[in-house]
């Protein structure tokens, strides 16, 4: 049986695509079969932060007409032939999908793949309702922030009210909480929320710190998903989700702001 | 002067922005919980009485014990109860 997981938020802006990639890359380089599908039908852009964007011939949407087969509207990533992108469409409405037809995807998916990373589009609306229906596990990406912080709780609960899971009376989705942008600098200095304190606020486990780091814009210019840029804090961090996430315990790093010498920070370095 | 600010920066930490964003999360996301999930406040006393009665009659624990109210479309509501019977042999 394969694991859907659905990355979700409530808000906008977080990190939700760069952090399916860079997990859903992650899983496939460790040998999972992987398929990562865009939920955010009408602005699709998984494809362009796999740097999948000029291959892209059908859609989800295609599969859910049956205009397409899954087969033809998987892309096959060129880096780790374990991993397949189901784009979004950028041109339909969001009503073209609906539990059953999603479900008849899904449940075909789940017969090749270990894995199904669903990329929701934010909001609460139906269309992030749909990307959570199915999901076995939540990843919940969330900035130090009061609005994100408020909206994941929001999205905290829908994964329990409006899910497969919640309606059929089974075993809940399994929550994650993805903290992304942070900055140990900042919460040293009191200006920013720590891990503590969002850990208090939404009391779900924790599955990985982000630093905030100029290796993710770099990483998203070039579509080459930022776990790939192995010495970069924020690949190092997604990495360390991956591992998680298979099972392993791993001790959380890039919490504490790197030490500045006593000279540069007397003469204000 | 970044000297001075090393030593006087400690005092004025007293209250940072910081934890005036986590009191406030606290209170607000604490405040939708309740509108999201409103149960009746008689829900936690009526449990605890349920269970009393059943315990008279058979062994329940507290995990195979469950009880829901469920609002449905319209006015209608549903008490649910769902109790797990382990080992017949046991209850007396």
């Amino acid at each position: 049986m394969a694991r859907v997981i659905v990355v979700t938020s409530g808000k906008g802006g977080v990190g939700k695509t760069t952090s399916s990639a860079a997990i859903g890359l992650g899983l496939a380089l460790k040998g999972n079969k992987v398929v990562l599908i865009d939920f955010d039908i009408g602005l699709r852009n998984l494809d362009l932060i796999m740097g999948c964007e000029r291959r892209v011939v059908y859609d989800f949407v295609n599969v859910i007409n049956g205009e397409a087969t899954l087969n033809q509207a998987l892309i096959k990533d060129k880096r780790v032939s374990s991993l397949s992108i189901l784009p979004a469409s950028q041109t339909r409405d969001k009503d073209a999908l609906n539990k059953e037809n999603v479900g008849k995807v899904l449940e075909e998916l789940g017969k090749s793949y270990d894995f199904i990373v669903c990329d929701s589009p934010a909001g609460i609306e139906a269309g992030a309702m749909m990307a959570l229906y199915y999901a076995d596990e939540a990843i919940v990406t969330t900035n130090p922030e009061v609005s994100s912080v408020r909206d994941s709780d929001r999205i905290l609960g829908m994964l329990a009210s409006r899910s497969r899971r919640a309606e059929l009376g089974l075993e809940p989705i399994k929550e994650h909480l993805l903290l992304t942008r942070y900055s140990p600098k900042r919460v040293e200095e009191g200006e920013m929320l720590s891990v503590e304190d969002v850990e208090d606020i939404l009391s779900i486990p924790l599955l990985g710190v982000i630093p905030e780091s100029q290796a993710v814009l770099k990483a998203s210019n070039a579509g080459e998903p930022v776990i790939l840029d192995t010495m970069s804090d924020a690949g190092k961090a997604y990495q360390d989700v991956v591992d998680r996430l298979l099972g392993e315990t791993i001790d959380f790093r890039f919490l504490v702001a790197e030490k500045k010498g006593i000279f540069s920070r007397m003469f204000g370095g | 002067m970044a000297l001075l600010d090393y030593f006087t920066r400690k005092k004025e930490k007293q209250v940072t922005t910081a934890s005036k964003a986590k009191e406030r999360l606290q209170i607000i996301v604490a405040h939708e919980r309740n509108s999201r999930n409103k149960q009746p406040d008689y829900l936690p006393q009526l449990t605890q009485d349920i269970l009393q009665v059943l315990r008279k009659y058979i062994k329940v624990s507290d995990e195979s014990f469950s009880i829901n109210l469920d609002k449905k479309e319209g006015d209608l509501n549903v008490l649910e109860l769902n109790i797990e019977l382990h080992d017949e042999n046991n209850a007396n």
